[in-house]
């Protein structure tokens, strides 16, 4: 703990995007990310970051001046979280699709309505299929960390993808707790100056953002999802690099007791922890649980995830967002079924969709699904801790 | 690990409380996090603020229901609120009031101080910002955190000014602290402690 | 541009569909589906240039006698130089049916 500094997860991500010397921010304040963009503005105004910070009007526009500024070579950073998201997305579509190596904070927080500001998943999967790569992480050290690895996958030349990088708001954003900082220059070693493959330049023209006609748009469409696909391996390079530099070594998926387990609980975000407690105790207890936490989201890390499930017998998945009126609970329950569909001896899948709106998930909470699900009283899938 | 809960009102600081708390913590080398009840702050709402302390690492994220300190920077708080709810017989209750502390042992524990922040924010600080005064009587109080590690937070947070005036409270109130009956650390020993209580 | 669109497989486009050849809208002759074009009378005009500044599409160039001509490859035949010219020296005539 010694090189530890006490401080709000925001301020620490704010520390990294200034550690990263990003040439543009533009964002919004919304909260609960407004923490982040105070303290960069604050940056920018006391000229302690050599950077251009666009107080834009809206959402909407935050992205598209980062579309802007990203194609004529420039670092560039928002961060947002909710309704934010919302206004933003039409043009979060666009990002990936021009292949501009953007990077985005997102502090998690519910979709209205009923209007709330605390954190669920519903911001983030509702931008699930947008193409953007998308991270989660688990505590302050990771928000922190993951704004350097984000930059360093972005901008690989053989990438060229935009980021995600999934904070939970106000668990992780308002949180004060110990984080490494990672020096200027180790991170200027990590983290080289951009280099674009095409920019926006007089001197060189090239058209960005051309429509394409029926007869292109399918090749054009299949060109991305290989792209991000293709991203996998840069990914774990990039982590790889990281964990070299720092010792902090990030996997796709992350697993807690899985050997021998015969029920895994899948997470994502920074209920991950407490779910650790959770199977922590219960291995107390005797009771075979493990954990499996899913911190790559795009693209989905399919054959990690399979190999770590092992021979489960038993998938416990919280989902932080209702899929309503869709036939099986939360979004990644869904997607978890539907890998395991074809497979032979695949496990049962129980499905809590949990923490809505803000709705505290506890170390208790966990034990209780772990107990309806061994014993047979959970099915298909149930809203957690719901009244009546 | 050591739970603290900390009831006050907005803008009288009990966010910061927790944060100077958890700050001085992590910098004798300690485990700590420290949160607010997140919400939609505004003035003079009920504010409850959490700090977790220990010399192993904390993956708990959770409010925190069982205190074993609960620190209220304003007393009106008891009217409309448990605060000193979850706290056990021997939890510390520490509490901004010109009352006897044996006044309120009623509300569930024994152990209860009481110190006038209010004034001695007003003398000092001149305004009544309650948080860092507080933090002197509970280091008198219990055995988590030292004088010096607080006095360094405060520091790192504040300006020189505004960081004399606030140790020269915390100091103050580490003196003026008063206790319930058959309860009362010695001023010595409190000002010897390192935390060895964690 | 070197080939159509539709003989492009996924994996020969560049990164975000940039095109990397400026000023390739040259090559889309987008004159073929006009109904009318616009015919000029020499003896009108008086080479004031009203029509090359109002072409939405400037399809007209000067040539070197000084008369603006539309190049019937992008002309759509919109008329707004016929409608715009001072001297009424150009009009629309009906494509012929081929």
């Amino acid at each position: 703990m010694r090189n530890h500094q006490g401080m709000e997860v925001s301020f620490a991500a704010a520390e990294a995007v200034r550690l990263c010397n990003v040439d543009v921010v533009a964002a919004y304040p919304i909260t609960p990310q407004t923490h982040i963009v105070e303290r960069l503005s604050k940056y920018v105004a006391d000229g302690k970051m050599d950077a251009e910070f666009v107080p834009v009007e809206s959402e909407h526009s935050a992205l598209s001046l980062c579309i802007g500024s990203s194609a004529v070579g420039a670092r560039s950073f928002t961060c947002t979280s909710s309704q934010g998201l919302a206004l933003m997305n039409e043009i979060v579509y666009l990002v990936p699709a021009l292949r501009l190596p953007i990077v985005m904070i997102l502090a998690n927080r519910s979709l209205s309505g009923p209007l709330s500001i605390w954190n669920d998943h519903s911001d983030v999967m509702s931008v699930r299929d947008t193409g953007w790569i998308q991270l989660f992480a688990e505590n302050g050290q990771e928000v922190f960390d993951h704004v350097m690895i984000a930059y360093k996958i972005a901008e690989n030349e053989n990438v060229l993808l935009p980021v995600i990088i999934n904070m939970d708001g106000f668990i992780l954003s308002h949180m004060f707790e110990p984080i490494e900082l990672t020096g200027q220059e180790a991170v200027n070693t990590y983290l080289p100056s951009y280099r674009p493959r095409f920019i926006l330049h007089p001197d060189r023209p090239v058209t960005m953002g051309a429509y394409t006609m029926p007869t292109l748009f399918t090749e054009a469409k299949k060109a991305q999802e290989e792209a991000l696909l293709a991203s996998y391996p840069y990914i774990l390079q990039a982590w790889k690099d990281w964990g070299t530099l720092c010792g902090r070594v990030y996997h796709p998926v992350e697993t807690y007791y899985t050997e021998g387990a015969e029920t895994l609980f899948v997470t994502m975000g920074s209920i991950g922890e407490t779910a650790g407690e959770a199977v922590r105790l219960l291995r107390e207890q005797g009771q075979k649980a493990g954990l499996v936490k899913l911190r790559l989201w795009r693209p989905f890390p399919l054959e990690d995830f399979l190999r770590e499930i092992g021979s489960a017998q038993r998938l416990i998945v919280i989902d932080r967002a209702l899929s309503p009126g869709g036939p099986g609970g939360g979004p990644v329950a869904g997607e978890i079924r539907a890998a395991l569909y074809n497979r032979e001896n695949r496990p049962q899948v129980f499905n809590f969709i949990a923490g809505l709106g803000g709705r505290e998930v506890t170390v208790g909470s966990f034990q209780e699904m772990f107990v309806s699900s061994v014993s047979g009283k959970a099915s298909g899938y149930q809203i957690f801790g719901v009244r009546g | 690990m050591q739970e603290i809960r900390f009831h006050g009102r907005g803008g009288q600081g009990a966010v910061t409380s927790a944060e100077f708390l958890a700050q001085a913590a992590i910098m004798e080398g300690k485990y700590a996090r420290a949160f607010p009840s997140f919400g939609a702050e505004r003035r003079g709402a009920p504010v409850t603020a959490y700090c977790r302390i220990s010399r192993k690492p904390i993956y708990l994220r959770s409010v925190i229901e069982n205190p074993n300190i609960v620190v209220v920077l304003d007393s009106s708080l008891f009217r409309s609120f448990d605060v000193a709810s979850g706290l056990s017989e021997d939890g510390i209750l520490i509490i901004n009031s010109t009352n006897d502390p044996a006044s309120f042992t009623a509300k569930g524990s024994r152990r209860v101080v009481t110190v006038d922040a209010s004034r001695i924010a007003l003398d000092l600080l001149k305004l009544p910002v309650t948080n860092t005064v507080l933090l002197g009587a509970l280091v008198r109080a219990a055995d988590i955190i030292s004088m010096d590690s607080l006095a360094m937070a405060i520091k790192h947070r504040f300006n020189e000014e505004m960081a004399l005036h606030n140790i020269l409270a915390l100091e103050r109130a580490f003196q003026e602290a008063a206790f319930a009956p058959g309860w009362q650390p010695l001023l010595e020993e409190s000002a010897m402690r390192e935390g060895g209580g964690i | 541009m070197p080939k159509a669109d539709f003989e492009y497989l996924w994996d020969e486009l560049e990164p975000g569909c940039v095109i990397t050849e400026p000023g390739n809208s040259r090559s889309f002759y987008t004159g073929d589906w006009r109904a009318f074009s616009p015919v000029l009378e020499k003896e009108s005009c008086i080479k004031c240039g009203t029509c090359w500044i109002f072409c939405p599409d400037m399809a007209y160039q000067k040539n070197e006698k000084g008369y603006y001509i539309a190049d019937l490859n992008y002309c759509k035949g919109c008329g707004i130089c016929a409608a715009e010219c001072p001297t009424g020296a150009i009009h629309m005539e009906k494509e012929k049916e081929i």
